[in-house]
């Protein structure tokens, strides 16, 4: 039986910056077709509530903005058992989940996926309600895709290039929280003059 | 550099600052309107952040020479932007929005605000979209109940490591005495104990790491540590059956959808498969989920309640305004379209000044009810000493520090109560601070003399022996969220059964699209939607204009719980719950977080707390 790989990205789409992981995967999702055992999955700040899919995945691939310290936009790419460092410090938002505690769940219930990598990208602005990505956000999500793809190449998925992205109503987020909808809106914009 | 940053940074500061003590300016103490004498001249404890909640939360109290809390102080970060993001966005779509507010209560939030939509077009949803809603908030309540309980709430007072001591033998006796729940035989509790032991030993505390094991304040026997221990895990994996509820008809989980004029899902009874409209296949597995968290309620969430229960039964501090002023707007509608008071199912009303006896109606269109004040809130109105109604809500940052505050607005030592002192507005009934939240809801049912709510309440009272004002307190908070917990349970049976039923009479509407085009709706209209979120009251109001939203506003539970005092100086309900507590040691603020607790707070809706080390142990400044 093929291997069940997750593909998850993590954050809250209203934050600036802390969009990202959702942001990727969405952008992941498309660019490639992905076999059926692949998962992708908009997490956005469940926290705990991962748990479940956590425990499914033998693999799990993860994009999140991480605060490494680098300059802006940077992507780092960590695994398998470094994971849980990084994401220790990033508090998700159910009740302060980090992820790093929705992994040691994950384990005390005996299902611990067996690779793990996660795809951080360096913020700028976290802070921005209802704010866009930032430019360096934003520029580096092809580079993330790209990563993912070869990722889980190596994990031997075969993500199969679309020859037209998906259209946004096809899209992981509709309703006008699709990424290009989300940000080309009056009132995103106004968001940022909103800042204190 | 925003506000919210500053708080942070500040508190991981606070630690460092090694600030000699202040001698505190003796106060013989200020009387609140609302019943509380407050007393500033003790030694201040800060707590910052309170864990295990969502968002953030500052909490400061004075304690007296004997460790008894005599003034309150709660502070807090709270969502303000969204009026601004779904500016001049289609009413349509701002459930998806609100949804992502917050990790927790996404489907209140979407439920809420499509209510309001429809409110404000004058849609009326189908009979079945109305039984769906109700299981979809029903289930997002037990779920919620259920994993507030065991993963936020009860480390508040089962100690994790005492767990490791127990006998498992004596554990399996105990958990067999109190339930015939069938996960209890010895070799289970030995195997789990095996594996915490295993777990701890390897360092990573995990989801157990912010507590004060082995505090004094922890009453429980090893054994029943231990059995807290298992049902923590056993409902940790239990929860995703109920989610389940939500992927059914919602589509999809997390993120389920939502639709102004009724459910997005279609019904076809004869259809197969998982993908698609909803068929019998599906409607079976709901009906199984349903059994499921029924037993569990009724076998492993009620006996554990009472088990605790029965060892904390005289701790009864924490009930601040519970006994006194609370509210709820009531939810759950028995038929689709109706939402006065006799046709919703949770009950709707205010009670003030302790008087249980009269239930004041509430009007959410009412401009002199509720009112939102920022005299103490990080926010600027023209005349502060009048508070706005949310549909001429206005939200303009004015951050401040009072004049009696320590430390810098980066780098904030102490609070100036006196002054502004939080991101959290203050919403009034009628002028009175109130209580939201599950005990509202059963003191209000239990005043009405509704059977559902005042028969159980009375049991657990009889069971332990106590008097009914014990209701009024933490652990009160703590039961009556476990019985509502097992209400909405019985209550997703009876919607179930009346869908299954409708279906089978050959109806299969889910949808109202007569006003689905913006072209139908009037120029300018306004509309307020409200449910009961799993923790307390939450109403959204919203302006239409141009078939664009013009304004949006929400008032969330938490603003209700975590409000700072008012122009009149009436404290709220989290720092009144905080009043007259003893602590065992103000340097483990065991107490003041097991309190807090059980209000089930949400408050940022969204935060994210960037310590460089992951160090999440709040930080506690005794001087």
């Amino acid at each position: 039986m093929a291997r069940r790989v997750l593909v998850l990205g993590i954050g809250n789409i209203l934050w600036g910056d802390e969009g990202f992981g959702v942001r990727a995967v969405e952008a992941f999702h498309r660019r490639y077709a992905l076999p059926e055992h692949v998962t992708l999955l908009d997490g956005g700040t469940q926290g705990l509530y991962l748990v479940q899919y956590v425990r499914e995945a033998d693999d799990l691939l993860v994009f999140d903005a991480i605060d490494y310290g680098l300059a802006p936009g940077t992507l780092k790419i960590v695994r398998d058992g470094d994971v849980p460092k990084f994401t220790g410090s990033k508090k998700m938002s159910l009740h302060q989940t980090g992820f790093q505690e929705v992994l040691s769940a994950a384990d005390l219930l005996g299902d611990y996926p067996s690779r793990l990598a996660l795809i951080g990208c360096q913020p700028l602005d976290l802070e921005n309600w209802g704010g866009p990505l930032t430019e360096p956000v934003r520029g580096a999500i092809a580079a993330a895709v790209t990563a993912a793809h070869d990722i889980l190449l190596e994990w031997g998925v075969d993500c199969v290039l679309r020859a037209e992205p998906l259209a946004p109503e096809l899209a992981l987020l509709k309703h006008d929280i699709d990424h290009q909808s989300y940000e080309s809106r009056r009132g995103a914009d106004a968001a940022g003059e909103w800042r204190d | 550099m925003t506000q919210q940053r500053i708080l942070q940074n500040g508190a991981a500061e606070v630690a460092q600052a090694a600030a000699p003590a202040v001698a505190a300016t003796a106060s013989a103490g200020v009387d609140t309107p609302n019943g509380f004498r407050l007393d500033n001249s003790g030694k201040r404890v800060v707590v910052d952040p309170v864990t295990r909640i969502e968002g953030h939360l500052r909490v400061e109290v004075n304690v007296d020479s004997d460790n008894v809390i005599r003034n309150a102080v709660s502070t807090g970060t709270m969502w303000r932007g969204i009026e601004v993001i779904l500016k001049n966005r289609d009413p349509r779509d701002a459930w998806a929005f609100t949804e992502r507010i917050c990790g927790v209560c996404t489907g209140t939030h979407a439920l809420t605000s499509v209510r309001a939509v429809e409110d404000a077009l004058g849609i009326a949803i189908p009979e079945n979209a109305n039984s769906i809603r109700n299981l979809m908030q029903l289930a997002l309540q037990v779920h919620d109940h259920i994993v507030h309980f065991y993963h936020l709430h009860a480390l508040d007072w089962v100690d994790v490591v005492s767990a490791l001591s127990a006998d498992p033998k004596a554990t399996s006796a105990l958990a067999q005495s109190i339930s015939s729940w069938p996960l209890s035989s010895p070799g289970y509790y030995k195997d789990l104990q095996t594996r915490l032991k295993k777990f701890v030993e390897s360092g990573q505390l995990g989801p157990f790491k912010n507590g004060y094991w082995g505090s004094k304040a922890y009453r429980l026997p090893p054994e029943a540590n231990l059995m807290a221990v298992a049902h923590y895990l056993e409902a940790l994996d239990f929860q995703k059956e109920i989610v389940k509820i939500h992927t059914i008809f919602g589509g999809k989980n997390p993120h389920p959808n939502w639709l102004v004029g009724g459910v997005p899902c279609a019904i076809n009874i004869d259809g197969t498969g998982a993908v698609g409209a909803i068929n019998m296949e599906r409607l079976n597995l709901v009906d199984s989920i349903i059994d499921q968290l029924i037993e569990f309620n009724d076998k492993v969430y009620i006996p554990d309640i009472m088990a605790i229960g029965s060892l904390y039964k005289d701790w009864l501090y924490g009930g601040g305004l519970s006994g006194k002023s609370v509210l709820a707007y009531g939810d759950v509608p028995e038929h689709a379209n109706d939402y006065t008071d006799k046709n919703l199912l949770l009950p709707r009303g205010a009670i003030i000044n302790g008087r249980l006896d009269e239930i004041h109606p509430v009007d959410h269109r009412d401009p002199e009810e509720i009112q939102e004040f920022v005299t103490h809130s990080w926010y600027k109105y023209g005349d502060e000493t009048r508070g706005l109604h949310p549909w001429d809500g206005v939200t303009e940052p004015h951050y401040e520090l009072g004049p009696n505050a320590k430390g810098t607005k980066t780098n904030i030592i102490e609070l100036d109560e006196g002054g502004k002192y939080s991101w959290i507005k203050a919403p009034r009934w009628r002028g009175h601070a109130m209580e939201v939240g599950p005990l509202a809801r059963w003191v209000i049912g239990y005043a009405q003399g509704k059977p559902q709510f005042k028969e159980p309440v009375e049991k657990v009272l009889h069971d332990l022996g106590l008097p009914t004002s014990a209701l009024f307190s933490t652990l009160g908070r703590t039961a009556a969220r476990a019985l509502e917990s097992q209400w909405a349970g019985y209550q997703m049976r009876h919607f179930f059964d009346k869908l299954v039923a409708n279906i089978k009479a050959g109806d299969l509407a889910t949808a109202n699209v007569e006003k689905w085009e913006p072209k139908s709706w009037p120029k300018e209209t306004k509309g307020v939607g409200f449910t009961e979120a799993p923790r307390g009251a939450l109403a959204h109001w919203i302006k239409i204009k141009d078939g664009k939203i013009d304004n949006y506003q929400c008032v969330v539970p938490t603003t209700w719980n975590g409000s700072p005092r008012d122009p009149a100086g009436n404290i709220g309900a989290f720092e009144a719950s905080l009043m007259n507590t003893p602590m065992v040691d103000p340097a483990q603020p065991l107490e003041i977080l097991r309190t807090i607790h059980s209000f089930d707070p949400c408050l940022a809706c969204s935060t994210h707390v960037m310590s460089e080390d992951g160090q999440e142990m709040a930080t506690v400044q005794v001087r």
